[in-house]
């Protein structure tokens, strides 16, 4: 099933983000991953979700978070018209041995090296979340030990403006 | 003016036209009784034996009137009580109002006396729910809860009020009532697409619920059905909507609806689903339902639109402004062929036998339509004795069958008689037929009904079992009846007089007439105990998740 990516706008109260993951909780849609930022409005928080779903479900997913009172407007992105960005830390064990190599692919992908010890390298990453998998992969050979991804933070292209 | 809290909750209620409440005292709401006490004059409060027979107060009051009911409790277990009568309501689309104390605010999350996060409970069981944090809020926030319960699809909102803003002051600016607008708005070419379906259809068919009694639709709906001749089938959330007699009326449809309905749903070219949800009491099988026809649904609730049954076309927005926006479009239509087959098989519609030996649920129904007048209220409980309750009674009017559709709740009825009372002033007999379990849940708001002289008439159909669980028990689980047959030696009679009510057993149809027509004259609460056989089952029956072709019919 494809990955859908769904904007919502919603009021920025406190428990918002309780009342929209307790809506997917009871209705059984299973979120990929959710981050949730300020916008230019104060009064505005945007919930980015990523769900794997049909259109029946998702048709469903949008309908019932628009009922939600604080809701004020939810759209799908759609991916050819949507900037989608997500932001990878990871630290792989590294030595003098690989540590070279290891930085090799860094380079590659444009990432960057934000902390070295004897054994270890954190780097960063911010792509679209493909790019990111990418990077991961071609780490699979080195030893993963941490890791943290952001989920994916979406825009529209262009000069859309969704709120007031 | 500067006003606590307590005496901005009490300003508001009566703004928005409230002018009685239900409820239970205890530490955390002792100033908004306080303000009750001073405002007694304008704000009449029916206090309860328990929370949950409020709640189901205020629902049973809303769903007569039409206006918003109002249920207040304390924090903690005063508000957890609330819940089941909460979220009865919102799965019928109830308009009602709950407000909840709770602990001051510097108290709040330190696990203090009597504190619970009602606002995190009932999340997924109101519309919307709101924790006022300060004073200056409170006024507006009651008013918005007021026009979110009314608004678009109705149903429950929660207000929770920490003890220290109902005593805080602050400058109150009264506003006038604000009637919630709702505008219908259709595109020409949606109401278009809609007409010409049914002005195509051959054999159209109406499937109405819930949504017609909340818009007040009846008039217009009626109108439709006559013009383009649609034989019709409720649910039982639009009981009353169409007259029984009323010869476009086939009836209840779905698990025990007539054979007819059912029939005719899955025969039909088009169904039109008006106000109704296609819940899994009534399109049993979602993939079967009217498997022949084009599916027209209308509904206020654009969520409703392709949730358990996905259709052709649907037209969002209020039932009574869409009708009237489409009937100009409808052409006048006979569909004879199809009535035709719609008489032959109402010929053929299952109908229980009279017995002169013993009680019969229909014949004890029938008796009280007889006596009771068609301007009764009948309240109901959940089980057998509500299903022979929708399927019997001579349904007349909307709003006049309260019963607990979609959530399903065992003792909704006592409490919703109370409510349904206090509604009536006593201008319409209340009826609330029961069962023993369903009696047995919340029996404790007789007190409720003496103390204020609620004159609910309760008629308890007592078969010794739980009704219905055993009859699934009958017809799945080989018979093994377990933990339905409990044995109780409840003396109602006995139990009528401690609670300083009137009590009457009956075993025949003549000893029921005599005693229902005493209770009717009662200006307090009476019940009559019905001695009914354990193996009366509801009938017609298919089970969940089945069809027409799995109907039981003994």
């Amino acid at each position: 099933m494809p990955r859908e990516v769904l904007s919502i706008l919603v009021d920025n109260h406190s428990g918002v983000l309780t009342r929209v993951a307790s809506l997917f909780g009871r209705r059984g849609f299973n979120i990929d991953s959710l981050t949730v930022s300020a916008t230019d409005d104060p009064e505005i928080s945007r919930i980015t979700i990523v769900v794997h779903d049909d259109a029946k479900v998702l048709e469903q997913i949008i309908k019932q978070t628009a009922r939600l009172e604080e809701t004020r407007e939810i759209f799908p992105l759609n991916a050819a018209h949507s900037l989608l960005r997500e932001l990878l830390l990871v630290k792989v064990a590294a030595d003098e041995a690989n540590r070279s190599a290891i930085r090799e692919i860094a380079s590659i992908y444009k990432a960057k090296i934000i902390d070295l010890s004897i054994g270890s390298m954190v780097m960063e990453l911010t792509g679209e979340p493909e790019k990111i998998d990418g990077f991961l992969d071609v780490l699979s050979p080195y030893e993963i030990l941490e890791m943290c991804r952001t989920g994916i933070t979406a825009l529209e292209r262009g000069g859309i403006q969704r709120h007031d | 003016m500067r006003l606590t809290g307590a005496d901005i909750f009490a300003e508001v209620l009566v703004e928005q036209g409230v002018d009685t409440l239900f409820g239970y005292p205890g530490g955390a709401v002792l100033n908004l009784y306080d303000a009750l006490y001073k405002y007694s004059g304008k704000l009449r409060h029916i206090m309860t034996a328990h929370e949950q027979g409020a709640a189901h107060a205020a629902d049973g009051y809303a769903r007569a009137t039409g206006r918003t009911g109002v249920v207040l409790a304390t924090s903690g277990p005063g508000a957890t009580n609330l819940v089941t009568g909460i979220a009865t309501a919102y799965m019928d689309s109830v308009p009602m109002v709950a407000i909840t104390g709770n602990v001051g605010t510097t108290l709040i999350g330190r696990d203090s006396f009597q504190e619970v996060y009602i606002a995190g409970i009932t999340m997924p069981i109101t519309k919307h729910n709101f924790v006022v944090r300060h004073v200056e809020e409170l006024a507006d926030i009651l008013r918005d809860a007021f026009c979110i319960a009314q608004t678009g699809r109705k149903g429950p909102v929660l207000v929770d009020i920490p003890k220290d803003v109902t005593s805080a002051k602050t400058e109150f600016i009264p506003k006038p009532l604000v009637h919630p607008v709702y505008e219908t708005r259709l595109e020409k070419s949606q109401l278009a697409r809609a007409a010409e379906m049914i002005n195509t259809s051959k054999r159209p068919f109406l499937y109405i619920g819930g949504g017609v009694a909340a818009s007040g639709a009846g008039e217009e709906l009626r109108a439709l059905a006559r013009k383009a001749e649609i034989p019709i089938a409720y649910t039982m959330m639009a009981a009353g909507v169409m007259d029984y007699g009323d010869p476009l009326n086939l009836g209840l449809i779905g698990m025990h609806g007539c054979r007819t309905t059912n029939k005719a749903v899955n025969e039909a070219d088009l169904v039109l689903a008006v106000g109704t949800r296609f819940s899994d009491r009534v399109a049993l099988n979602g993939e079967q339902f009217a498997h022949q026809a084009s599916i027209l649904q209308i509904d206020i609730d654009p969520s409703e639109v392709n949730k358990n049954v996905t259709v052709d076309h649907s037209l969002v927005g209020d039932v009574r402004q869409t009708l009237q926006q489409l009937l100009p479009l409808v052409d006048e239509a006979k569909h004879p062929a199809w009535m035709e087959q719609v008489r032959a098989w109402q010929a053929q519609d299952y109908r229980p036998k009279d017995d002169a030996d013993r009680l019969r649920p229909h014949q004890v129904i029938g008796k009280i339509c007889e006596l009771a007048g068609p301007e009764a209220l009948y309240v109901t409980d959940v089980g057998q004795h509500q299903m022979w309750a929708t399927q019997y009674i001579r349904h007349v009017k909307p709003r006049s069958f309260l019963t607990s559709g979609g959530l399903g709740t065992m003792g909704f009825g006592y409490g919703a008689a109370l409510g349904a009372a206090v509604a009536a002033e006593g201008k319409r007999p209340v009826i609330h037929i029961t069962g023993d379990g369903s009696f047995h849940m919340n029996l404790n708001e007789a007190c409720t009904a003496v103390s204020y002289r609620l004159p609910v008439v309760t008629v308890i159909f007592n078969n010794q079992v739980l009704g219905m669980v055993r009859q699934w028990q009958a017809a799945f689980y080989g018979k093994r009846y377990s933990s339905t047959d409990p044995h109780r030696q409840t003396d109602y009679v006995k139990v009528a007089e401690g609670f300083g009510a009137k009590g009457y057993r009956c075993a025949t149809l003549d000893e029921f007439s005599s005693a229902f027509a005493e209770a009717l004259k009662a200006e307090g609460p009476v019940w009559i105990e019905c001695l009914i056989d354990k193996d009366e089952k509801v009938l017609p029956m298919i089970p969940a998740g089945g069809s027409i072709e799995d109907m039981i019919l003994e």
